[in-house]
């Protein structure tokens, strides 16, 4: 339904010019929701932007629902609904106003026009604020009142910039349900597209289907949350919590070095020893907690168990990781940093 | 152009919601009224004609002008919601002409809130009704071409205080450009044919021609193509200065 192909975006000109975005290509299909994601200034809203037709390629184009962005800009935004940054809303008006002006502007008439307000009225639950100025209600009204506006004339392309940004934990939860179910409940036949972008790892899992993970205006990984967190070291690591057995002296054995003899072990991340008393829980005395990370994402639960038993230790809690997106963020956007980190450390180490 | 009729509406019912409108209207009216009044001697005269009323207004429009039109591009440009707005299916041609349009009918209404004095006028004499409608309708092209000039400057910036003091600046010079001042100031450097064309600018000598009933063509036409000009170039600066 979108099909973004080599789109650039250049902000002035000459030495001075900023290369927002650098030759994005993208498809995104009818029952996906895509979140878009990338450190801020990556170019996510850059790419939206140019998508939504509020500004113009530098080179490239987007094509939605058989429309060009360039050629028929007008064609494009009356199929997309769009919730800019910040859901910027006029503040004098009050929500009945404002969808009532967004409704005309989108072409809709009398009962028709009210029935379709009603209906988003309903669906973002703003039935009580109708008749307050904008301007006084809560962000999280505020928010519903952008997204009303964006999903009025149930568009089957849906583009959210940043859209629970700002909020509350409950906020953030409520317009994530509100997406979830607009990405379901779209034409039985075609389904209906969304782009999101954040910066908030969590929501990707919560809602996305697909994500995309973008930084200095390229695409640098696109995959299910899933595949993204496979590429995380952190796949199939293994965090357990042992009570170390105590040597000759009455010293606690350091396991974490004794871990790191499994063969498919490649790392092993020490979070230290803590001293328990004892309860009706179980024994009192050390606890030793370490994350075991695999060489190339073999899982290691059946070997680390095996491990411990034919040593008699005494595993309290055990649990295999699915991967870190945030682990996965870091590594892919701050990938040209690298270097530098390196040799600080190397200085540091002598 | 599609959506230029909601833009409009919405425009125009936004100076009614809040206080814009009402202290607009209210000082307008009461300047007006002391113009006429106090500083023109309207009884004084004992002429049964509003010439008095109009020779003020372009002094009146050059303050009270740019007040309007500075929150026509600033604000959307400020709140973001300029995002929204050309993000909606209407053309940008649509947005500009419609909220332009919505500004010069809010000018029009308080414009026609000054009937009293025509009322005045009529029941105290037998003024020539012709010259005033003329000079309600200079009246009306001129704010408009205030109006216009007002708007482009509006798009340039974010910040509404600069707008309103920019457009008073340059309204200014428009005004003042046939005046002997400023003629001598510049006919001492520029081409005589420069000097005639900067005085063919001028708002103050074709709005005293019209307001004295002196309904030429060739000055509607003027005022006519300040507002097409600078309408148009608001849009191509809105479109330029968008992304900012």
């Amino acid at each position: 339904m979108i099909s973004i192909r080599n789109i650039s975006k250049r902000y002035g000109a000459g030495s001075r010019s900023i290369l927002a975005v650098d030759g994005v290509s993208l498809e995104v299909n009818a029952g996906e929701v895509l979140g878009f994601l990338g450190p801020n200034g990556a170019g996510k809203s850059t790419t939206m932007k140019m998508v939504t037709g509020f500004l113009t390629p530098t080179s490239g184009s987007a094509v939605v629902c058989g429309r060009d962005v360039v050629d028929d800009p007008v064609g494009v935004k009356s199929v997309i609904g769009y919730l800019p940054e910040g859901a910027p809303n006029y503040p004098d008006m009050t929500p009945a106003a404002f969808l009532d002006f967004i409704g005309q502007i989108r072409g809709f008439k009398g009962s028709e026009k009210k029935r379709k307000i009603d209906a988003v009225v309903e669906r973002v639950h703003i039935g009580g604020v109708m008749r307050q100025p904008i301007e006084t209600l809560s962000k999280g009204f505020k928010r519903r009142v952008g997204l009303a506006q964006a999903m009025l004339h149930e568009p089957p392309v849906l583009i959210l910039d940043e859209p629970t940004d700002g909020l509350d934990p409950n906020q953030k939860h409520e317009v994530r349900n509100v997406i979830r179910e607009l990405a379901s409940r779209g034409d039985v036949n075609s389904g209906r597209a969304v782009v999101l972008s954040t910066h908030i790892l969590e929501e990707v899992e919560a809602v996305c289907t697909r994500a995309v993970i973008i930084a200095k205006g390229k695409v640098l990984v696109d995959g299910t949350p899933a595949q993204l967190r496979s590429m995380s070291k952190y796949h199939n690591a293994v965090t357990l919590t042992v009570i170390p057995p105590l040597n000759a002296g009455g010293e606690p054995l350091n396991i974490a070095k004794e871990f790191a003899a499994i063969t498919w072990v490649a790392d092993v991340e020490d979070q230290g020893v803590r001293h328990v008393p004892v309860s009706a829980a179980g024994p009192g005395g050390p606890r030793q907690t370490c994350t075991l990370v695999p060489r190339g994402g073999r899982p290691l639960l059946a070997d680390v168990t095996s491990f411990a038993k034919g040593r008699g230790w005494t595993i309290e809690t055990i649990a295999v990781e699915g991967g870190r997106l945030d682990d996965v963020f870091r590594e892919m956007t701050m990938r040209d940093r690298e270097p530098a980190r390196e040799t600080m450390k190397a200085g540091g180490a002598r | 152009m599609k959506g230029l009729v909601p833009v409009f509406r919405r425009e125009l019912s936004g100076y009614f919601t809040t206080p814009v409108a009402l202290v607009f209207i209210v000082i307008f009216l009461f300047l007006a009224g002391v113009f006429t009044f106090q500083l023109g001697a309207f009884f004084e005269r004992g002429q049964a004609d509003l010439v008095v009323f109009f020779n003020f207004h372009p002094w009146l429009y050059l303050f009270l002008i740019p007040a309007v039109s500075m929150r026509l591009w600033a604000e959307e440009r400020k709140t973001g919601t300029i995002e929204l707005l050309l993000t909606l299916p209407i053309s940008l041609a649509a947005a500009v002409v419609g909220k332009f349009l919505a500004a010069w009918g809010f000018v029009a209404i308080a414009l026609a809130l000054t009937f009293p004095l025509w009322i005045t006028t009529n029941y105290l004499g037998n003024p020539d009704n012709g010259v005033i409608l003329a000079g309600y309708l200079g009246s009306f092209l001129m704010a408009g071409a205030f109006l216009a000039i007002g708007s482009c400057i509006s798009a340039t910036t974010k910040s509404q205080v600069i707008a309103f003091i920019v457009s008073v600046v340059i309204c200014l010079l428009f005004m003042l450009a046939g005046l002997k001042e400023v003629q001598g100031f510049v006919s001492g450097w520029l081409p005589l044919e420069a000097v005639k064309v900067i005085g063919s600018f001028s708002f103050l000598s074709r709005f005293e021609a019209i307001s004295k009933g002196v309904l030429d063509l060739r000055d509607m036409i003027f005022f006519g193509s300040i507002i097409a000009v600078f309408v148009a170039a608001t849009g191509v600066v809105v479109n330029m200065k968008k992304a900012e």
